[in-house]
């Protein structure tokens, strides 16, 4: 997103020369004292969100790197320790788990979200008046609390008085017996699963805008070439969604790097390390073990991840050129 | 594969994901109306043995009218404060008068890729240190700045493309920016405004971390943080915790009943323009 900015440079410039009345204007009021006017006009508009997001995001953001190199327990005095807690990271066994699990939950997600959003969003695209009742019901998770859609889960997946297991016993289908959020080799699947139930609906309206976005005029001209379903989609529809498969993929790979809330209310890591992800290990370290050092570091390489992700992406889709094409054809 | 087969085919998917986001929604709901004797006999998927709103009488006993109200004064707070803050920022950037508001602008943007689990440790020491740990207030303060980025992103570039001419001729006849920001911008935004509100809206209403980290006693406990209260204190009590978690989404519910076009259109157009 911020690939844009360059962009937008070029319409100041073209902008400038009709409305020089308001340049003239300006310099007619008296040079210092209209300068002085406008930059109290900036403090006074710019000033609020800007002081908000330093205090509360930016300066926290420099502590937390700060906090990486000190040992600290929250009450006595921070203790400078250099890259002891560095170290530690790389010698600790459960921060290792952690950091797999994180990458499976990130790989998984993307590979079940991204087809099942982009299927579904282009189905709801249609304008036919069953598909926005379809439409509608879809978004019906969207409205739900994470923590909402945790504890539901939990006593739908209950291995004794669950919906799962009443069915197993109904309709004698023994696979949906199981200790869902109990077993190793299960549970972080079911947790991905449940994941993707909360966000397909948020991707599915990104790609049903997208497709509705495409000129019909693409389709008409594939059409009179005689391109079948298949060809239209290869050929038009996924060309075109490019910027929504960048904005869609950005936002789940680092929703799904932060993940936290379902998997801290339904399993709190367990079994053993299976689900425990890395903002999880780092809310343990910092909150229930006091160890405020070592939990910035597990929380500076969650930030630097995230953006890393985020830039790398941009760059190695061409989302910026892609962006200004977007400017041009608007 | 004929268009028509390819249709059938999307149809049928499309009803099998139908039945996945129904099914454990239509669970929930026979299952909050379950006494706590009915719902460990009575099966799950058929509403027979014994209905009933005992559940509902239980959880509000357990304070989540209390846990409700937290939730929507810190939605209603959070969205007017960055609303309005954001979009007289956004015009000042616009009208590109200073560097100092373009330098801002920059600086925000960075928060866009921030995760709030990475800066979560020193804005706890923070909260406490302003001695505004266990308030509303500090869940007002920390949820508007994590929307600071986002609002400002997309309401500067849907204020850039008000046409330059409009508030140039306004200057021309006189006019202040403050009297411009109020007669054209305030009111043209509105579509943005919208569409921002319902989106922090949606994010605040459902927000656990920050609330989790930031508050602690049950007078200041939001919906989220109460439903996992009420769990722990009604751990076998299924259906009170069903019928919890219903109530806690009826609000947006009913919201997103008496505006579902809009909502649909602005967290899908959010990312697109």
């Amino acid at each position: 997103m911020t690939a844009r900015a360059p962009a937008e440079d070029a319409r100041p410039a073209r902008a400038a020369a009709p409305p020089s009345p308001r340049r003239s204007g300006g310099t007619s009021r008296g040079g210092t004292g209209a300068r002085r006017g406008t930059r109290l006009a900036d403090l006074a508009g710019v000033g609020p969100p800007l002081a908000l997001f330093c205090l509360f995001i930016m300066i926290p953001m420099i502590s937390a790197v700060v906090l990486s190199f000190v040992r600290w327990n929250g009450l006595g005095t921070p203790r400078w320790v250099g890259g002891a807690n560095w170290a530690q990271f790389f010698r600790d066994p459960v921060a290792r788990t952690s950091v797999v699990v994180t990458a499976k939950v990130v790989v998984l997600s993307y590979l079940v979200q991204t087809p099942i959003s982009m299927a579904l969003g282009l189905f709801t695209a249609g304008r036919q008046r069953y598909r926005s009742v379809y439409a509608t019901v879809y978004v019906l998770p969207l409205l739900m609390s994470t923590a909402g859609i945790a504890l539901m889960w939990e006593s739908l997946l209950d291995p004794n008085f669950g919906a799962l297991t009443a069915l197993s016993r109904s309709w004698h289908l023994g696979f949906l017996q199981q200790n869902w959020l109990g077993n190793p080799g299960l549970t972080l699947y079911v947790v991905v699963a449940i994941i993707a139930w909360q966000f397909i609906p948020f991707h599915t309206l990104l790609y049903a805008v997208g497709r509705r976005q495409i000129p019909a005029v693409l389709y008409e001209a594939a059409r009179i070439d005689g391109a079948g379903p298949a060809a239209t989609f290869w050929r038009v529809t996924l060309p075109q969604l490019r910027y929504t498969i960048v904005t869609s993929g950005i936002l789940m790979i680092v929703g799904a790097l932060t993940y936290f809330d379902i998997i801290y209310i339904m399993t709190n890591g367990a079994p053993g390390y299976t689900t425990r992800v890395l903002s999880l290990d780092m809310y343990d370290v910092a909150f229930l073990q006091d160890q405020y050092g070592y939990a910035s570091v597990l929380a500076v390489i969650l930030g630097v991840v995230g953006i890393a992700v985020a830039v790398g992406l941009v760059r190695f889709t061409g989302f910026a050129s892609m962006a200004s094409q977007q400017e041009g054809a608007a | 594969m004929s268009a028509r087969a390819g249709r059938a085919v999307a149809l049928v998917l499309a009803t099998v994901w139908l039945v996945i986001v129904i099914a454990p929604l239509y669970y929930m709901i026979l299952a909050s109306f379950r006494t706590q004797g009915s719902y460990l006999t009575a099966s799950p998927w058929v509403p027979s043995g014994g209905l009933s709103v005992s559940s509902y009488g239980t959880v509000f006993g357990a304070g989540l009218g209390r846990y409700l109200l937290n939730s929507v004064l810190l939605s209603a707070a959070c969205i007017v404060l960055t609303v309005t803050i954001c979009l007289g920022a956004a015009f000042r950037i616009v009208r590109r008068t200073s560097r100092f508001a373009g330098a801002a602008f920059v600086t925000m943007l960075f928060g866009l890729a921030i995760p709030v689990q990475a800066i979560i440790v020193p804005l706890y020491v923070l909260i406490y240190k302003m001695h505004l740990y266990d308030t509303l207030f500090a869940l007002i303060l920390t949820l508007s700045a994590a929307a600071v980025p986002v609002s400002v992103l997309i309401m500067v570039s849907f204020v850039r493309d008000i046409p330059r001419e409009m508030i140039g001729a306004m200057l021309v006849d006189g006019a202040s920016e403050w009297t411009v920001f109020r007669r054209l911008i305030w009111p043209l935004s509105r579509p943005v405004l919208a569409t921002l509100s319902i989106y922090n809206g949606l994010n605040v209403w459902n927000n656990f971390l920050l609330p989790l980290v930031l508050t602690q006693s049950s007078n200041v406990a939001v919906l989220p943080l109460g439903l996992t209260k009420l769990e722990g204190l009604y751990s076998v009590n299924v259906p009170a915790v069903m019928a919890g978690v219903l109530l806690s989404a009826l609000p947006l519910l009913v919201l997103f009943i008496l505006m579902r076009r809009q909502v649909m259109n602005s967290l899908g157009g959010l990312t697109v323009r």
